[in-house]
């Protein structure tokens, strides 16, 4: 079996930080934030949050704020939830959540509810689950759940539900397990999941697990390591990560490292990237691989910055 | 950021690379310029259209876009309403959604500008379908192409049969298409709701539904499409209306109230016993709602109807829960009664309604008499309490002791009684799944096909669901041996998978324990011997070493009082919060995980022993039971605890909020925790303080 090579990928995570003008940071310049959260979030499993300059990255988090009180992708962007969710994570890693004016975000947020439960990414109307799972776990860690109508929140992603046990993106559409991840998450964060089959999307999602070891997001799909998060967070919220094996999905998210230059693929002897880097390195902390952070399957953070959040004082 | 092979680029790529960047760059923040300062001009339009066209994924250039046409609107509108100009900004705005959709087919961006602009209601819907049958020849499993269409029907009011066909076309065309699959079933449900009430029709659609996917599953086994839709169908054709399945007490018993019996000395450590709260449990066939007291009503000389409220046992915010119970409250004078008959009513009327909206029809009644014994027979307080022992040697066969009277009627409970059938179980639903079954096992007589193994064993669990439920037969009984058998092929066949097949055995296994009197007799143990007095409830289950990875069957162990799971792979005691007799549980040497899994014991007020020696609480830095209980994370436990008091014992809430959230409504008086990771001084002593009522905690007495 491989083994994770860490310092590699702390190097490789903070080359990307301060890459900002090759293509490929060009390229993906307006989701920026996200890759904050990716490369943070994995950091901190790692151990080692402390190599980047803490207030640089909030002052920066905090210019990416828009005057609605959502977050653009960078600096000048527009607002989105998809944006708005990851500034928030950032700050809860940094514990620097009250650098935000609460009040304004929260009301950014619930203003994207819609009647029928659902929320909008943003003002131009896109509905998707995957907002509401942002919605429901940014108010969470804020404190401010109350701000929206959860009964409806829940019944509108229950109008989700698939036939196999999955969720989609929106009523009718096929499951898939990154809308599932987001559906299952935000009904366990609203201590909805009895709404959910655990038999029968758990075995919906460990017969993701293919012969290389690796899982795949839908039927007769290719495997990727960004789903050894999606699906193994399913998994491990409704209790059925035994389903799987274990071990072969280790050897297949090891087996995606570039070894020498750090970061992790999608598949191996893919090009590596901060996404696939993080989804790999979660994984592994979801399976118990030694040295790591425990993460939060629901929250998608530290379980320590969570227990901070809700346990402390 | 997929499917990129991974290489060092040469000299000349990084170069070029280099230029493509210094030119994107300079496009961005060109744009970003024009939409800060709202500029609509054909030029600048321009340059959001090449922008879009490199990246699709830019959605601020989307949102710019929006606002153009908005702009442009706006300006009409003013002037005369020209539809032919509307029509050509639209039709700009498509063309450049396809450009975007050829650099990057799976643009959530691109898709939703294209649903923005026939929002409108300016463009044509059959070019629409035009273009997305083009696309789905391309790539028939591309999921946004999918909504579009669902979406594009949906404008053009496309009925739901036009659509069936169009599945059934793409199926035909390849067996293996999930999607389409998916979307027939989806079709099929809006039928269904759609025809109400028409069970002949539903019928005959599942009929012919069977034959189409057996198409599929004949030419190619081992893809999986056919198999998950078959499923479905499955499903559907097993859907019953809701009824009352078994109940405490059961139905025809007399019970004498059993912990006032002055053989049972456990102290009364809280007013439970002092009350005379009895528990009366309703188990459902699945889970249901509208249980109340208009719905169930209770008929007993010494109690009101009216006080009676009926709670779900499960942990369901939206009110479903497929046990439900309430306490009977004996007044302080009754005493001495040696028959107090009570009559229950379930399902007055058809309120009470399953998730899946089918109403309970019939009404079932439960009849019963209680025989309260005399004050005097009351225990003393504080009298000294032996510790229990699991141990082998403490428990006799029932075959080495005579019957007793209250051993027949606790197992009187596995009688459902004659009038629950369920009415609404057909014959159809046994005629089909007969069917399906021979035509599985004729698959599987030649291919080896592990998800035509499951689907078998899921078949014949089926059939023996029916069967149980009094749907006749023609004299097919299910055979367990078999069933285990295809499991125990399964876990040979598909090794990965093994934990799952393991679950859905111990669930088959448990079912055969529990399927007879006979069976069930083989596991029930005494507990000591009849010439010792009796300081604990005689009767005990003892399932340990079975291997059992899951609880099952619950609805047919409602007596239970003492229960031995020890030594099997339990992860989960979900099921067991139905059981509100039960005073002594073993699950020591099993897979607890947290305390959090504990959970269903905060329901059962009468449990005193508990044993959870080695486990593996505190053994994983994951916790899976955390979302599927109780905790602040959840939202579903108030934070303003009276965690004070525990403070100065040196214990962090963080910690130990699942111990004090667990511990602190039991009265237990024995508790084992030694072999599991957690357990040191500082947890025991915050364990003796948590409850008051402890007396023996891993053999140490309380002094």
């Amino acid at each position: 079996m491989g083994e994770l090579k860490t310092e590699k990928h702390v190097e490789y995570i903070l080359s990307v930080e301060k890459r900002k003008d090759d293509f490929v940071s060009v390229v993906m310049e307006h989701l920026r934030l996200n890759g904050a959260y990716w490369g943070l979030t994995t950091l901190d499993i790692l151990g080692k949050l402390e190599a980047v300059d803490q207030d640089e990255v909030v002052s920066w988090v905090m210019q990416c704020q828009h005057k609605s009180g959502g977050f653009g992708g960078n600096i000048g962007h527009d607002p989105h939830l998809l944006y708005t969710l990851s500034a928030i994570q950032v700050l809860a890693l940094f514990d620097k959540i009250e650098v935000l004016d609460i009040e304004k975000v929260s009301n950014y947020i619930a203003g994207l509810q819609n009647e029928d439960g659902s929320f909008s990414g943003d003002m131009w109307g896109e509905v998707d689950t995957r907002f509401s799972y942002i919605a429901i776990c940014s108010l969470a860690l804020l404190h401010q759940l109350d701000k929206i109508n959860v009964e409806k929140a829940v019944k509108y992603i229950l109008s989700c539900q698939n036939l196999d046990g999955g969720f989609g993106c929106t009523p009718g559409a096929e499951s898939h397990a990154g809308q599932i991840f987001c559906c299952v998450g935000a009904l366990a964060i609203t201590g909805s999941l009895h709404h959910v089959d655990e038999d029968l999307l758990g075995w919906w999602l460990c017969e993701r697990q293919v012969k290389s070891g690796g899982l795949n997001g839908r039927p007769e799909k290719l495997p990727d390591v960004c789903y050894s998060w999606w699906v193994l967070s399913s998994l491990i919220m409704i209790d059925r990560v035994h389903w799987i094996d274990k071990e072969k999905l280790v050897k297949f998210i090891l087996d995606c490292q570039d070894k020498e230059n750090g970061g992790i693929s999608d598949r191996p002897d893919d090009a590596v990237d901060v996404f696939h880097t993080y989804f790999g390195v979660a994984g592994l902390s979801l399976l118990e691989y030694p040295g790591l952070k425990a993460i939060d399957p629901a929250y998608a953070l530290p379980v320590d910055v969570i227990n901070r959040i809700f346990l402390g004082n | 950021m997929h499917g990129i092979y991974r290489k060092t680029p040469s000299q000349d790529e990084q170069e070029a690379s280099a230029l493509k960047a210094i030119e994107l760059r300079d496009l961005q923040s060109q744009f970003l310029h024009l939409h800060h300062n709202k500029i609509y001009t054909k030029e600048a339009l321009e340059t959001s259209a090449k922008l879009l066209e490199v990246n699709p994924e830019h959605y601020t250039g989307w949102n710019y876009r929006k606002l153009a046409v908005q702009h442009f609107l706006n300006h009409q509108s003013e002037t005369e309403a020209d539809s032919e100009s509307i029509q050509s900004v639209l039709n700009e705005e498509l063309k450049v959604v396809e450009n975007a959709l050829k650099k990057n087919f799976k643009s959530y961006g691109a898709w939703y500008h294209r649903k923005w602009v026939l929002s409108k209601g300016h463009s044509s819907t059959d070019n629409e379908l035009r273009l997305l049958v083009k696309f789905q020849k391309l790539d028939s499993r591309n999921f946004n192409a999918w909504n579009y269409r669902r979406f594009i029907t949906m404008l053009k009011k496309i009925s739901d049969e036009e659509e069936l066909q169009y599945t059934t076309d793409m199926i035909y065309d390849n067996f293996s298409n999930y999607s389409a699959w998916h979307n027939r079933s989806v079709l099929l449900s809006h039928l269904f709701e759609k025809r109400g009430e028409r069970q002949s029709h539903k019928e005959s659609v599942l009929e012919e539904e069977f034959e189409f996917v057996r198409n599929a599953l004949f030419t190619d086994p081992d893809d999986q499409s056919g198999w998950f839709y078959h499923l479905w169908l499955l499903d559907q054709t097993v859907k019953l209306e809701p009824f009352l399945l078994s109940s405490w007490p059961p139905h025809g018993s007399s019970r004498s109230v059993d912990y006032l019996d002055g053989r049972n000395l456990f102290p009364s450590m809280h007013s439970l016993s002092k009350d005379r709260m009895f528990p009366l449990v309703l188990y459902f066939s699945e889970p249901v709602e509208g249980v109340n007291s208009s719905t169930v009503t209770i008929e007993c000389e010494y109690y009101a109807n009216e006080d009676v409220i009926w709670r779900p046992l499960s942990a369901n915010k939206f009110g479903f829960s497929q046990v439900w119970f309430t306490y009977l409250n004996l007044p302080d004078e009754v005493h001495s009664l040696k028959d107090c008959h009570v009559k229950v009513f379930v399902a007055q009327f058809p309120d009470i309604v399953s998730s899946s909206g089918f109403s309970c029809s019939q009404t079932s009644h439960i009849v019963f008499s209680l025989c309260v014994p005399s004050h005097d027979r009351e225990h003393a307080e504080g009298q000294t309490v032996p510790r229990f022992s699991w141990k082998d040697k403490e428990f006799y066969s029932h075959a080495t002791q005579s019957h007793d009277a209250s051993l027949l009627r606790s197992l009187h409970q596995l009688k459902i009684a004659e009038e629950s059938k369920s009415k609404a179980a057909s014959d159809w639903s046994m005629k089909i799944i007969s069917n399906e079954i021979a035509h599985c096992r004729e698959l599987l007589s030649s291919t080896n096909c592990k998800i035509g193994k499951l689907t078998l064993a899921r078949l014949l669990m089926a059939q023996n669901k029916l069967i149980s439920y009094g749907i006749p037969n023609d004299g097919i009984e299910v055979h367990y041996e078999e069933i285990l058998g295809l499991y125990h092929d399964l876990m040979k066949l598909d090794p990965v998978h093994i934990c799952c097949y393991e679950d859905e055995s111990s669930l088959v296994l448990l079912k055969q324990v529990t399927s007879s009197m006979e069976s069930i007799l083989r596991y029930c143990y005494q507990y000591g011997d009849s010439t010792s007095p009796r300081m604990y409830p005689c009767l005990c289950l003892r399932l340990n070493g079975l291997s059992l990875s899951q609880i099952g069957s619950v609805e047919r162990l409602l007596w239970i009082q003492m229960l031995d799971l020890s030594h099997n792979k339990i992860r989960s005691i979900e099921g067991l919060e139905a059981l509100q007799l039960l005073s002594c549980l073993n699950l020591s040497n099993n897979k607890i995980c947290s305390f959090t899994a504990l959970e269903p014991l905060r329901s059962l007020k009468s449990l005193k022993v508990l044993n959870i020696s080695y486990n593996e609480i505190g053994a994983h830095a994951v916790n899976t039971r955390r979302y599927l209980c109780s905790s602040p994370m959840t939202h579903t436990v108030e934070n303003d605890w009276n965690f004070k008091e525990f403070t100065n014992s040196g214990v962090k809430l963080t910690n130990h909020w699942d111990v004090f959230f667990i511990f602190r409504d039991l009265n237990l008086i024995q508790l084992d925790i030694m072999g599991n990771a957690v357990v040191n001084d500082q947890l025991k002593s915050f364990l003796f303080k948590l409850m008051p009522s402890l007396k023996w905690l891993d053999g140490e007495n309380r002094n």
